[in-house]
Order: C-alpha cells, then sequence, then structure tokens
C-alpha cells in the first residue's frame, strides 16, 4: 500500500464509507497532496464502493478540488469586484514577477502555482489572498513580498 | 394615510455584544413550548438575512410539521455574494449565538443533528468553532438536551449557498440545485425535511428568544422589522461590519458611509441591484412590501463606487463572476452568462452597435423567467440596473 492509499484508508475510517463522505474525503487527500490524481479518486471510488466517474464528476465541480498537479503552496488571489479596485493586477504582477511564472502556471521547483479567485469575504480589508488555508489582506506589492519571503525561507 | 417606510439611519448593536449569557438563554428557550418559541418567531416579524427574506418563523412551523423519522438543521455559512463578509465575523465572534438558535431549531421542529456549512475560504475558522462546538455539545449535554453539530466543508463554489445545491454538496455530490418543489421544509438533506438558515438569521433569533419579539419587531419599518448587518466595502473611508436599523433611505446610508463622491452603490452584491446617485432618496433599504416604494431585497452588502470607477469594469467584474459560477445545469444561465458577457466586450470594442445592448436586456429578462434558480434568474438585476443607468459608459 503506497501513502496514497493509506491515506484514503484512514479518511475512509475516519469519516465513514458513506456517499456523504465523499466531499470530506475528497478534500483529506487534497489537504495532504494539493491536488487529486487519476489514481487517488480511482482508489477513493473503490474505497465507497461507488463508480470513479462519480468520484471525478463531483471532484471537477468544486474549484478548490483541483484535478491538475498543483504545486505545495497554491496561492489565490481575489479577483473580484473590491479587490480588483484595490489594486488586485499590482498584487498579481508582484507575484508574477517574484516567482517567474504566470497566472495558472506552477514553479518549476513545484513549490508554488498561482491562480485567481473569487470574493474571499474579506472586501472591507482588499485586496485580499489566500495561500493554502490562510489568509493575508490589505495587501501591497510591499507585503506581498514579505509574505513570499517567508514562505521562500520555508523548507520542508 | 401614511405609514412609516423609511428612518434615519440608526445604529445598533445586538449581534455581536457578547454577555455570555447563551447558557442560561439556552436552558430557557428549552422550557418554553415549541408552538409558542414559533408563535414568538413569527410575531418578531424576523426574515431570513440570507438574501431571500423567507419569514424564518414559518420555515421552522412548516419544517416541524412535516412528519418523518429525521428532521436536519443546517447553518448556511457559505457566504459566497461577492461583498458579505458579515457571517464569518458572527462565527468568529459569537459561534455561541448561532449554536444555541439552531438547538432551539431543533428542538421545535424535532432534529437532533445539525450542521454548518462553511465555505472552504474560511478554513481558518474551522479549529475555533469546533471547540465552541464541542463546549457546546457539553452544556447541552448537561442538560439533558440531545443534539449534535458538525461543520461540513465547502470546496470553493459560490452555488453551494443556494439551499438544495447545498444538500446535493453535503450528499457528496456535484452542487447542481433541485427543482422545488419538494422544498426543503419537506425534502431537503437526504430527503428530510430539513430547516435552513442563514448565519445572521439565527443570531437575530437569539436576540429575539433572549429580550422577545417585541424588542425586535419595534425596530425597524414595516415588512423590515429588526435590525440588519451591513458589509461596507469600495469606496468608503470607513469599510466593515455595521449593525444597523432596517428602513434607512440609500441617501443617509451614503451621507454615513460614502467618500462624498458617492456616484452609485450596488445593493445585494452582484445578485443585486445597482442605485445610480439620482435615486438614492428614494431607495429604502429593506425587504419589499406594497407599501414601501422602491425598497431592495438584501444580504447586506454594500458596495460603494465613486465616480473615478468605470460601470463597465464593474458589471464586467460581475458578469465574470456568474460565468464561472454558474454550475452549467440549464442552458438559460450557462449559455446566457457567456453572452452576456461577451456581448458588452463587443459593444465596448465597437463591433457591435450600441442598439445591441437592447438585445442583451431582453436575454437577461429571459433568463429571469427560464433560469432554475436563483443565480441565473438574478443575473438581471445588476446587469439591467447597470446597463439602463450607464449606458454611455457601455459604449464608450
Ligand atoms: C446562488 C445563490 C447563492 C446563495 N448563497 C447563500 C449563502 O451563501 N448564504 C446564505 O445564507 N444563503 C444563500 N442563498 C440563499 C439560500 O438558498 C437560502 O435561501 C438561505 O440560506 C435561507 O436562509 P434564511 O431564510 O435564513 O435567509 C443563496 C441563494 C442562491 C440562489
Ligand atoms: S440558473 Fe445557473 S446556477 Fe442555477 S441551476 Fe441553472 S445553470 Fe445552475
Ligand atoms: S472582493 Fe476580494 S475579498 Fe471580496
Amino acid at each position: 500500500m503506497n501513502s496514497t492509499q493509506a491515506l484514503i484508508k484512514d479518511l475512509a475510517i475516519r469519516y465513514g464509507r458513506e456517499r456523504t463522505s465523499l466531499l470530506p474525503i475528497l478534500q483529506g487527500v487534497v489537504e495532504q497532496e494539493k491536488y487529486l490524481t487519476e489514481f487517488s479518486m480511482i482508489e477513493i471510488a473503490k474505497e465507497l464502493d461507488i463508480p470513479a466517474s462519480d468520484v471525478y464528476g463531483t471532484a471537477s465541480f468544486y474549484s478548490f478540488l483541483e484535478t491538475k498537479k498543483m504545486g505545495r503552496y497554491i496561492i489565490r488571489v481575489c479577483k473580484t469586484i473590491t479587490c480588483f479596485m484595490k489594486g488586485k493586477n499590482q498584487v498579481l504582477l508582484t507575484i508574477e514577477d517574484m516567482l517567474n511564472i504566470t497566472l495558472g502556471e506552477t514553479t518549476p521547483d513545484g513549490k508554488f502555482t498561482l491562480l485567481q479567485t473569487n470574493c474571499l469575504g474579506w472586501c472591507h480589508k482588499a485586496p485580499a489572498m489566500m495561500v493554502n488555508d490562510e489568509v493575508y489582506t490589505e495587501l501591497t506589492p510591499e507585503r506581498v513580498r514579505e509574505i513570499l519571503g517567508q514562505y521562500f525561507r520555508r523548507n520542508e | 394615510m401614511t405609514t412609516n417606510t423609511s428612518y434615519p439611519l440608526k445604529r445598533v448593536d445586538f449581534i455581536f455584544l457578547n454577555e455570555n449569557d447563551w447558557k442560561q438563554i439556552l436552558s430557557k428557550t428549552l422550557k418554553r413550548d415549541k408552538q409558542e418559541i414559533i408563535n414568538c418567531l413569527m410575531s418578531s416579524e424576523l426574515k431570513g438575512r440570507g438574501g431571500a427574506g423567507f419569514p424564518t418563523g414559518l420555515k421552522w412551523k412548516l419544517t416541524s410539521d412535516s412528519e418523518a423519522d429525521e428532521k436536519f438543521v443546517i447553518c448556511n455559512a457559505d457566504e459566497g455574494e461577492p461583498g458579505t463578509f458579515k457571517d464569518r465575523e458572527i462565527l468568529s465572534q459569537v459561534p455561541q449565538k448561532v449554536l444555541t438558535a439552531m438547538a432551539v431549531c431543533a428542538y421545535v421542529i424535532g432534529a437532533s443533528k445539525g450542521f454548518i456549512y462553511l465555505r472552504g475560504e474560511y478554513k481558518f475558522l474551522q479549529h475555533a468553532l469546533t471547540n465552541a462546538i464541542n463546549e457546546f455539545e457539553h452544556y447541552c449535554e448537561d442538560i439533558g438536551f440531545h443534539f449534535q453539530t458538525s461543520i461540513f466543508m465547502g470546496s470553493g463554489a459560490y452555488i453551494c449557498g443556494e439551499e438544495t445545491a447545498l444538500f446535493d454538496s453535503m450528499e457528496g455530490k456535484r452542487g447542481e440545485p433541485r427543482n422545488k418543489p419538494p422544498y426543503p421544509t419537506s425534502f431537503g438533506y437526504l430527503g428530510k425535511p430539513t430547516v435552513v438558515n442563514n448565519v445572521e438569521t439565527l443570531a437575530h433569533a437569539f436576540t429575539i428568544f433572549k429580550y422577545g419579539a417585541k424588542k425586535f419587531r419595534d425596530l425597524g419599518v414595516q415588512y423590515s422589522r429588526g435590525t440588519k448587518l451591513f458589509s461596507v466595502s469600495g469606496d468608503t473611508p470607513t469599510p466593515g461590519i455595521f449593525e444597523l436599523e432596517l428602513g434607512m433611505t440609500l441617501q443617509d446610508f451614503v451621507e454615513e458611509f460614502g467618500d462624498g463622491d458617492t456616484k452609485a452603490v450596488q445593493v445585494g452584491g452582484a445578485s443585486g441591484f445597482l442605485v445610480p446617485r439620482k435615486r438614492f432618496s428614494e431607495t429604502a433599504i429593506g425587504y419589499q412590501g406594497r407599501l414601501t416604494g422602491i425598497s431592495l431585497p438584501t444580504g447586506g452588502s454594500m458596495m460603494l463606487f465613486n465616480s473615478t470607477r468605470s460601470m463597465y469594469n464593474v458589471l464586467h467584474n460581475y458578469l465574470d463572476f456568474f460565468r464561472e459560477e454558474s454550475c452549467g445545469q440549464c442552458t438559460p444561465c450557462r449559455v446566457g452568462c457567456q453572452q452576456l458577457l461577451a456581448g458588452i466586450e463587443a459593444v465596448k470594442r465597437g463591433e457591435k452597435h450600441s442598439s445591441y445592448l437592447e438585445k442583451l436586456l431582453k436575454l437577461s429578462e429571459t433568463m429571469q423567467l427560464t433560469a432554475k434558480c436563483g443565480l441565473g434568474q438574478s443575473v438581471a438585476n445588476s446587469f439591467a440596473s447597470i446597463v439602463e443607468n450607464f449606458w454611455e459608459e457601455m459604449v464608450f
């Protein structure tokens, strides 16, 4: 059994093998591995005894359940109206510049992926972004450089 | 014959006022007769704060009247409407109020299981909220009331805030809205009678259990009783969350929160309406009622725009949002959102004559009539109110 299979087994024990456990299990895999591979979706289907197409059908509906390869840190910059008005494009340009990638891409070392997302619920402190589950608000190019700098220094 | 339909703006403080008395309120309320609690909610005239404005007491009554071996109470914390951020603050500051109201609801309708559907963007709240739930369940046990709550995390889909899409999402499916009827009050999560209430609605229910229906009902105006949290953002010197008595005019609102140069306010988020400056004074903020003149239903999102903003960019941003968040299940919405967006781009680039906007307005009307759920139906709100009021900005 490889680590993904073990993870899925653990999640199935924790959440149960009902259909209602599907989303929590998918989320559990994404939390560890950042995205869903074909392999992990098939394993989940076996574990819950449902068609793999159902697992893919559900997963592909949700924007946080990525089915493409992602970096270990997924950056999601809010692009909805208030963040847009308050300088989201400057934030984006700063990140692109620092990581040397454009929107939608992953750094060659597999550390960062840069995406946009819709309103994060922090409009009064716009512009906002998430790095994995962490939220950062009132962003300026300087603050973005500081925040990403901390992630650069993180080794795992 | 005159009825007060608008009030000057009045700030109030109920929701975030925390006297840490939830245990007392919970034990006290659970001793009351179920029917009497329903009557109390009905006479308070509390309406849902999630956007649709359905009377909360009636919702609880209908679910209580449904026969079933199992029922559920769900707190809708999907808060995805652009410009809304109050539910997050309620759940971080006063989660016990929300849990208390959920437990009372469970008692009234005959449920023993509750869920909080929390949007994935608010995952950072999960830990503290879980602790609050544990403490709450402990207390319920102590007083011999059987009620369990769990958090169900969303995964980044605005449409899952629509109550029937929310059920499907919890059932492990794509979050696609169902046909209504049947309504959640008889056929909800797992096909069982279910109350879905917005976070803020539940917090107001706590206020009502604490102070009584009259105190709540005495606030606000006819058809729009009580208070409401407003999420204020955009071109304002004081962005944030404010609890206000319902029924003030937009003019009063802008005087309080504007930057002196407010040209328009979007009320109710991307699915709400844009109100231009010339109509601020005739627009009251509340739920629609026969006597209230122009009154806007609202989830409490208030986005202010000053004269430096292009309304074309605003509309473009909203349409892009809808195009992405449409579940794609029905054609009017899936294709309509794409066409509206492509349409205003073509007019802006001069590839289509400005009269093409008329065609697009017709299209948005068709969507309003034929789309399956509130998402597709409400695209016309912002589309028509922006295009009609800022026609020249769409063209040049
Ligand atoms: C597209 C769409 C998104 C919605 N999103 C939310 C939401 O995020 N939170 C919410 O409470 N209600 C949302 N609603 C309204 C719910 O369907 C439902 O009416 C509400 O949760 C009922 O609670 P209330 O009566 O307390 O307002 C949404 C509706 C639609 C059509
Ligand atoms: S109106 Fe839009 S969001 Fe609603 S069911 Fe149809 S396609 Fe889905
Ligand atoms: S618009 Fe970016 S957080 Fe709301």
